[in-house]
């Protein structure tokens, strides 16, 4: 790695409505971590499990928006962040929950909740502290300003690795044929 | 790309980016580059169809104005600019445009590695689609035995409308609606393909640069990772194909124009 | 199939060039183009039954969907707003508790919006089953419900509804210049085809449809190009906004349109031409026709033609059918062919290569008309007014905030402020003047002082003017939505690229605009500009480009404080979930600057909480033990 800074850059990271294939992708840069953690420090993040985004130089956020609480956390680590990066086809564009958007999220309640097959004496959870699902499922650049996109369904280790070692050495990140992929 | 291909003498040349590419008269801009070797990224440009430059994808400036290199015929002396930042970005943009009205889920669509929108994407360094996903409704049809309709990833191009009435002669496909709502439909006027005369073995079939037309039960038959343009970028899958050295396989090249 | 079908095909002599009249006949027959009707179309036509269904649905005056059976359509130019449009048609939604665009339940009425309908000297205006009704006030749309009510035919309305108004408050050359039928002709003959075209060429005659083509020039090209037959066009489409100069000059001077049709025809070597008439201006009809006929009776038009053997030339009218794009000379012929309205590849051009792939030219209303003067009076007395670039006179349809609205002839050349003082506006208080309707120039009052003509401010005929009292934001909204809705959706660029301008200009009117979306609203305009694949897309960002750069103040007024907001209401996105769950609690709401509601938390939600019964899938959940 090239040119980096002294101080460790705090890096977030977060799954809104994505499946953590993205962070198993980052885990995927195997022994590589060991030579980035020398470099960078985790907030809050699935690794860490510090559960409040405090102030950072990096945001990753997996997954897009399908509930309102996605919309809090995304809005707490843009307001935290300096760079907010998002990875992943879910977080970028939606990516498979937004295959649900062409349904009435009314529907999808009642059938999965109360008339789906072999659903018996079913009600919709109204819980307060169950967040309410938003109508679509969003990309994040819906919401907040996202610096990168790094796109993937996951984004390979070596995508990841290349875009972190270009961001950590002040490069704008630049993946090239075989790195950036949307599946 | 080559720019030392040997040049057929007596033939005229236009310039490109400074190359000198002969020309057949009554060619256009765009076969005599591909023809010469240097590729421009195009989408509804397909080399066995009459182009009708609708995408603008392969949109080049000829002395100074911009114009779709697919439709314009290639003339002596001619000055065309094509790899400049303006250009690229101008396409960027478009191919963003494409992604921005239709819903395109790449990984969980079959032609994800051999879908000309993706690869000419990834030739353009397309990191998202900017713009707010427009996420229209546009129902499936799996009406027909063998075949699967997702309009979702129509990216209007017309080429299985034309394919379909050229060289099938069977009209299977027409455009209906304008602006924003222009859409595929089918001729039935259950509006179903299971009504249509559509066979898996037509011209229509093939010719779909995204993932629309799909054969039933010949799913990933290639695995993610190792299709066509996997393996190399399109600018020079496209070249390779044209000089008779196929890259990638033979199923994803069926019909071509991928 | 059904009789009045088979009347139509056979009038049409199954002749599949003439879908989209056919559409147009059928439609007013029997009021919907259902999935039956257009096989039975196809069938009848030997045409493919999709691309009969591709072209019903590609013009707004077929539906293709139940609609009522009335079917009143508001013009939604921006001087219709100016003028009250919106409240009288909220008050008509009301009369009748219905939602833009819904069909009332006794499938009665169905209530929509169209593109400007070219009243704008008389607005707001409507069409109600295709008729227009202009001058609307509160009364008139009482009136109105009230015969919709009473279910009688439209045909049988009290005419005086109906009455369309000629306001022309400026002539020169051709509006003042006396003239008999026959004239031209008589004069035509006097020069020969060649001399005809010679005439016009020296006058330095240009298209007034907008591009400004010399007509000489085009004349002689058709006159020259090999073709099995010729054609002349006569655009009357007058699709852009704010222009109604045409309809003008066929309702006062159809004479001299067919005149001049007739000129050019004799000159290029036609032997038949068409009018393409906007559907908006089906109120024409029996006049034209009357017209026609009555000019066949005179020997000036028809076979042999003043007498002369073998002067053979006739007129048809083609009825367009709510598509702005047909306006453009290639789309426009592709209509006259059946077709979707999409414009062609060019070369080769109309003039080689045309309608049913003959040589045709295509004029503008008023270019005919000023051509076949030009050969009744000589290119002196066309040179008498104008510019060295501009020769002769041009029509303005002048509308907005003035005293005096209607059509204004001047020589070319005039300034901006000549005609605002002419028409009665107060300088003082006027903060733009679009000339050429959307797609020309935005002018602020510093340009006040420029040229109309070719060579400064060129104009393609409309002249809106907006006082300061207007949200010049919500104009260009206004001309970004016609666009979108018009963009014929061939190309990329400004299929997509128009549709994101409007709802990156709805997001500013609403105040929820952002700098990213003014820095995307110019990135999309220019390259809609640079790549679009016909004049449509080409200009469809001027108003953009132009309002940003001479009205960025009303622009930055509509920008909320951050640099990004969500780009859909979020709490409005929770709507459908709380309806299901029943839930009205804190965590079941957004609250803030990008939510419709209110902006303090606490009163947002005791509105919430206040809401009326629950819903229907709530209620059924409580029912579930
Ligand atoms: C979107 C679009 C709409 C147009 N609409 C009209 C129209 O309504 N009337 C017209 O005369 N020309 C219109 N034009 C211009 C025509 O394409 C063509 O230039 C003109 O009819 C030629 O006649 P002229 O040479 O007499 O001006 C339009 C052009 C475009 C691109
Ligand atoms: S992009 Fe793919 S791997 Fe990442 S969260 Fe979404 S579905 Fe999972
Ligand atoms: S289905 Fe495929 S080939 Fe047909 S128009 Fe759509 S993208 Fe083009
Ligand atoms: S610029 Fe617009 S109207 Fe013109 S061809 Fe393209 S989509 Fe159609
Ligand atoms: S490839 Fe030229 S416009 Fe599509």
């Amino acid at each position: 790695m090239t040119a980096v800074a002294k101080k460790k850059l705090r890096v977030a990271t977060v799954s809104l409505a994505g499946c953590f294939g993205c962070h198993m992708s980052i885990l995927d840069i195997d022994e590589r971590l060991i030579e980035l953690l020398e470099h960078i420090e985790f907030d809050r993040s699935p690794l860490t499990d510090i559960k409040t985004c405090g102030p950072c130089d990096i945001g990753i956020v997996e997954g897009g928006l399908c509930n309102a609480e996605n919309v809090h956390v995304l809005r707490e680590f843009r307001q935290n962040c300096r760079i907010l990066v998002a990875m992943g086809a879910c977080a970028v564009g939606g990516g498979l929950p937004a295959q649900r958007n062409h349904l009435d999220i009314r529907d999808c309640l009642q059938t999965v909740y109360l008339t789906g097959m072999g659903v018996q004496r079913g009600f919709i959870p109204n819980d307060p502290e169950l967040p309410l699902p938003l109508d679509k499922v969003h990309p994040l650049h819906d919401v907040v300003k996202i610096d990168y996109f790094l796109p993937g369904c996951p984004p390979s280790a070596d995508a990841i690795w290349k875009f972190l070692t270009d961001l950590l050495a002040g490069r704008t990140p630049s993946l090239g044929h075989g790195l950036l992929h949307y599946d | 790309m080559s720019d030392k291909l040997p040049q057929p003498a007596g033939l005229p040349i236009f310039l490109l980016d400074g190359h000198e590419i002969p020309f057949q008269p009554g060619q256009t801009v765009m076969q005599a580059a591909l023809e010469a070797g240097f590729y421009i990224p195009h989408l509804c440009f397909h080399e066995e169809f009459k182009p009708h430059g609708s995408c603008k994808v392969c949109t080049v400036k000829v002395n100074g104005r911009t114009v779709a290199s697919c439709t314009t015929a290639a003339a002596a002396d001619l000055d065309v600019e094509s790899e400049t930042s303006e250009l690229r970005d101008l396409r960027k943009t478009l191919v963003q445009f494409l992604f921005t009205e239709g819903n395109h889920f790449c990984p969980s669509c079959e032609q994800s590695g051999n879908c000309k929108l993706q690869a000419v994407a990834y030739e353009l360094d397309v990191l998202s689609a900017h713009f707010n996903p427009i996420f229209p409704d546009r129902p499936l049809d799996a009406s027909h035995p063998d075949v699967l309709l997702d309009f979702n990833r129509c990216i209007l191009c017309e080429l299985c409308i034309r394919a379909s009435s050229e060289v099938d002669g069977k009209d299977v496909f027409a455009l209906a609606g304008r602006g924003i709502t222009k859409h595929l439909i089918v001729n039935a006027e259950s509006g179903r393909l299971a009504d249509t005369k559509l066979a898996v073995n037509d011209k229509a079939m093939s010719v779909c640069p995204v993932g629309v037309i799909q054969r039933k039960r010949r799913g990933f038959a290639v695995p993610i990772g190792q299709r066509t343009y996997d393996q190399k970028p399109i600018s020079e899958v496209t070249i390779s194909r044209l000089q008779g050295h196929p890259i990638g396989h033979a199923e994803d090249q069926e019909g071509d124009g991928r | 199939m059904p009789e009045v079908f088979s009347a139509i095909l056979v009038q049409h002599e199954h002749n599949p060039t003439r879908l989209v009249q056919i559409l147009r006949d059928v439609m007013a027959a029997v009021g919907e183009l259902t999935p039956k009707n257009i096989t039975a179309i196809a069938l009848g036509l030997g045409l493919p039954r999709a691309r009969v269904e591709g072209v019903a649905c590609f013009y707004s005056f077929f539906e293709t969907e139940p609609r009522g059976r009335y079917r009143v359509l508001f013009s939604d130019s921006a001087t219709d707003r100016m003028a009250g449009s919106v409240q009288l048609r909220q008050r008509l939604l009301d009369a009748f508790d219905l939602k833009l665009g819904e069909v009332s339940r006794d499938n009665l009425v169905s209530i929509g919006t169209t593109s400007c309908t070219g009243l704008c000297d008389q607005g707001p205006a409507l069409l109600v089953n295709g008729r227009a009704i202009a001058r609307l006030t509160p009364a008139r749309i009482g009136a109105l419900s009230s015969l919709i009510r009473g279910g009688s035919p439209v045909e049988d309305w009290p005419e005086n509804l109906f009455a369309i108004d000629v306001h022309i408050r400026r002539a020169d050359l051709l509006l003042a210049t006396p003239y008999l039928p026959g004239d031209l002709l008589q004069a035509a003959l006097a020069r020969g085809p060649q001399g005809c075209i010679d005439a016009v060429r020296q006058a330095n005659l240009r298209g007034r449809g907008g591009a400004g083509f010399t007509t000489g020039q085009k004349w002689q090209a058709c006159r020259d190009a090999p073709g099995e037959a010729h054609y002349v066009v006569c655009n009357a489409d007058e699709g852009e906004p704010g222009t109604f100069k045409d309809r003008v000059l066929l309702s006062d001077y159809a004479d001299q349109v067919f005149e001049g049709m007739t000129v050019a025809g004799y000159a290029i070597g036609a032997r038949q031409g068409y009018l393409y008439l906007r559907g908006e201006y089906a109120f024409l009809q029996d006049h034209l026709q009357a017209m026609l006929q009555r000019r066949r009776r005179d020997h000036l038009l028809g076979s042999g033609i003043l007498g002369v053997d073998g002067w053979d030339f006739d007129i048809q009218i083609h009825w367009g059918a709510g598509a702005y794009i047909c306006g453009e000379e290639s789309a426009l012929i592709e209509s006259m062919e059946g077709k979707r309205g999409i414009p062609r590849n060019r070369p080769p051009y109309p003039v080689t290569c045309g309608y049913l792939n003959q040589p045709t030219v295509v004029n503008n209303v008023e270019t005919l008309v000023a051509a076949g003067f030009i050969v009744g009076q000589g290119p002196e007395w066309f040179g008498s007014r104008g510019t060295p670039r501009s020769a002769g006179t041009r029509l303005h349809s002048v509308a907005g905030d003035v005293e005096r609205p209607g059509v204004y002839e001047y020589p070319w050349g005039v300034t901006v402020r000549q005609v605002l003082e002419d028409a009665g506006a107060r300088l003082e208080r006027t903060q733009a003047v679009q000339v050429g309707g959307p797609s020309g120039t935005l002018l602020g009052p510093s340009e006040f002082g420029r040229r109309i003509a070719f060579e400064d401010v060129p104009s393609a005929g409309a002249f809106m003017v907006f006082d300061d009292s207007r949200d010049m934001v919500e104009v260009i909204d206004n001309f970004a939505h016609f666009f979108a809705h018009e963009s014929c959706g061939f190309c990329t660029p400004c299929r997509v690229g128009t549709t994101l301008i409007a709802q990156m200009t709805h997001h500013l009117v609403q105040g929820k605009g952002t700098r990213r979306d003014l820095k995307d609203l110019s990135k999309v305009a220019l390259v809609m500009k640079a790549a679009s694949h016909c004049g449509l897309g080409n200009t469809a960002g001027n108003p953009i480009l132009q309002g940003l750069q001479k009205f960025r103040p009303a622009f930055d007024g509509k920008l909320a404080s951050t640099e990004v907001l969500p780009s859909f209401d979020l709490d409005e996105a929770l709507a459908a979930a709380r309806e299901a769950t029943g839930r009205e609690d804190e965590d079941a709401h957004f609250f803030g600057e990008y939510c419709a509601e209110a902006a303090n938390p606490a009163s947002a939600l005791a509105a919430h909480t206040s809401r009326a019964a629950p819903t229907a899938l709530s209620a059924r959940k409580s029912e579930v033990p």
